[in-house]
């Protein structure tokens, strides 16, 4: 097994153990923007795609890479915008307006 | 740039993402939760547009441009009785983002991927292509495009894990020799031929678990491109949308009593219930009257919502009326069970639009004890979520799933367009029991009519 891929297999590992304790503390009030805020960080596949599509490997990967990069970039944005605005919405009795 | 600052601004993003689901446990602090999460975000980006291996930024820009317009406009115009069908559009997105960034890595790479990455690959394409597809037909479900109902014939699950066990097999030759990349085109077509019909087997009242299972399923596809490009960052927040994506389908599935296997592979949606005889016992039924006079005297009233409110578009005439009834002095809860809407957490959002109080949304677990103690429990919009038979029918579909005791109240008056049975075709006893009034109606109008109604009662003396 390479470096790399044991690297990898202990952040795995680890991310998804904090996933869990942390994610198990979020309470069925907020499952929804939860949902959206995840949706928002795995986004993070844009990362991905912007190293195939900027690398000048070819014109399959720039295309691919660009859906890719247009895709995850719905998500990225969509996703946080949309979960604040949910977020927003959550007040407390007699807080009208001053929601923070 | 540097390799050891890429690693720092790495590093911070993996911070911003842990602090921001661990900020979304309270909603005092998830708002600055999402700010954590846009800075890591940032962060990754920033790093990663300056990453030494990048020479070109022209389609990065405009693709990022599209992307982002399209993404902006879902998220303002989106109304939020629609955000399943956006939260599922979005699986597919993300999903399809990794897929062909997967397949492109192999393709350009092939016979020089070493035994681990190219099954890493395999396995992403995979889980990647059956998620794009089984969004869409989720979105197109939630969306009313796609038949609702669970799509069934016999012999079915034995061809979805036919078609499935190919792909893998696919899978495993790429593994072996990963220079023969013309098998990836018969990956795809076997992915999206899985996800295809993998959802269109689950019928509407298991979209919350479905939803889920999609969530975790686009997470682990990210995670899987992290391993196969070697991003650690990747690996992290897919790790984070996996392990999410999963508690929440427990959760569902806990909430349904049901196996995490019966949820794909069979169940209510599907099973049509035998013969659910019609019952011809009487109802009682009532008038909008005389439930504003049970409400002048009530002091603990919980609503109980269900998605035929939201469908009815009434939960603003359900907090107008709520918010009558708390300036005449009486408590109000909203007891929401886990799967009133259609995706996990999504009666609170509703609710909460219309500017229903959180501290007024409890859980199943919470608010059960309350009902003994509560005077009038208005169901409006749910049915199966309230049906004692889950309780004490063993021969019921539904027993063992966690519900409701709305029986317990001491008036119950049901809210309901008519008397047909619910999402699963079970008859409910709760209509039969002593305490239940039926209100027929259009929940909106409904809802309206006990609003004018109980705007018309006398001030109680007691509250200011």
């Amino acid at each position: 097994m390479s470096h790399q891929v044991e690297f990898g297999l202990w952040i795995f590992m680890l991310a998804t153990f904090i996933g869990f304790e942390v994610i198990r503390r979020v309470p069925p009030l907020l499952h929804t923007p939860l949902m959206s805020l995840t949706n928002a960080i795995s986004g993070i596949s844009l990362v991905g795609s912007i190293i195939l599509a900027g690398a000048g490997r070819g014109m399959m990967a720039t295309v691919l890479g660009a859906i890719a990069v247009c895709a995850s970039s719905i998500n990225v944005v969509g996703g946080f915008m949309i979960t604040d605005r949910m977020l927003k919405s959550f007040k407390r009795s007699g807080a009208g307006g001053e929601a923070r | 740039m540097s390799e050891w600052l890429l690693s720092l601004l790495y590093l911070g993003a993996s911070i911003g993402f842990i602090l921001s689901l661990k900020w979304l446990s309270h909603p005092t602090t998830a708002r600055k939760g999402v700010r954590a999460g846009e800075l890591g975000m940032a962060a990754a980006i920033i790093g990663t547009l300056l990453h030494a291996g990048i020479v070109d930024y022209r389609w990065i820009l405009i693709a990022a441009f599209i992307g982002s317009a399209i993404g902006a406009a879902l998220a303002i115009y989106m109304p939020m009785t629609a955000m399943p069908q956006r939260i599922a559009l979005s699986h597919a997105f993300g999903a399809l983002a990794a897929a062909l960034v997967g397949t492109a890595e192999f393709l350009l790479v092939g016979g020089d991927l070493d035994t681990f990455t190219a099954g890493v690959l395999g396995l992403e394409m995979l889980l990647g292509y059956l998620t794009v597809t089984g969004s869409l037909i989720a979105f197109g479900k939630l969306q009313g495009i796609v038949r609702d109902k669970a799509w069934v014939f016999p012999g079915q699950n034995l061809m979805n894990i036919g078609v499935l066990a190919v792909g893998l097999v696919v899978v495993a030759a790429l593994t072996m020799s990963p220079a023969s990349t013309r098998l990836i085109p018969f990956l795809i077509v076997i992915g999206l031929a899985f996800g295809a019909l993998f959802v269109l087997r689950i019928g509407g009242a298991d979209m919350p678990t479905v939803i889920s299972m999609l969530n975790s399923f686009a997470g682990l596809s990210g995670a899987a491109l992290g391993f196969a490009i070697g991003n650690p960052i990747l690996i992290l927040a897919g790790a984070l949308d996996g392990a999410s994506g999963f508690l929440l389908s427990v959760f569902m599935c806990r909430a349904m009593n049901r196996s995490i296997v019966n949820g794909g592979f069979g169940g209510f949606g599907a099973t049509p219930t035998a013969g659910a005889a019609q019952d011809q016992r009487p109802v009682r039924i009532t008038s909008a009257e005389e439930v504003a006079m049970l409400l002048d005297t009530a002091s603990l009233v919980i609503i109980v919502p269900g998605y035929g409110m939201a469908a009815a578009q009434a939960q603003h005439k359900v907090r107008e009326l709520t918010t009558l009834l708390e300036k005449r002095g009486t408590e109000i809860r909203f007891a929401i069970h886990p799967v009133a809407g259609r995706m996990p957490g999504h009666m609170n959002v509703l609710l909460a639009e219309a500017n229903v109080p959180y501290e007024q949304l409890y859980d199943l677990d919470d608010v059960n004890p309350d009902f003994p103690r509560c005077d009038v429990a208005i169901v409006i919009g749910a049915n199966d979520v309230v049906n004692p038979a889950a309780r004490h029918d063993p021969d019921s579909p539904i027993y063992g799933m966690p519900i409701l005791d709305v029986d317990a109240a001491r008036s119950v008056v049901v809210v309901k367009r008519s008397m047909r049975s619910g999402f699963s075709g079970i008859e409910n006893e709760l209509f039969y029991a002593p305490p239940t009034m039926m209100l027929f109606g259009d929940a909106k109008e409904v809802a309206g009519d006990l609003v004018h109604e109980v705007s018309k009662l006398p001030v109680p003396v007691l509250a200011r």
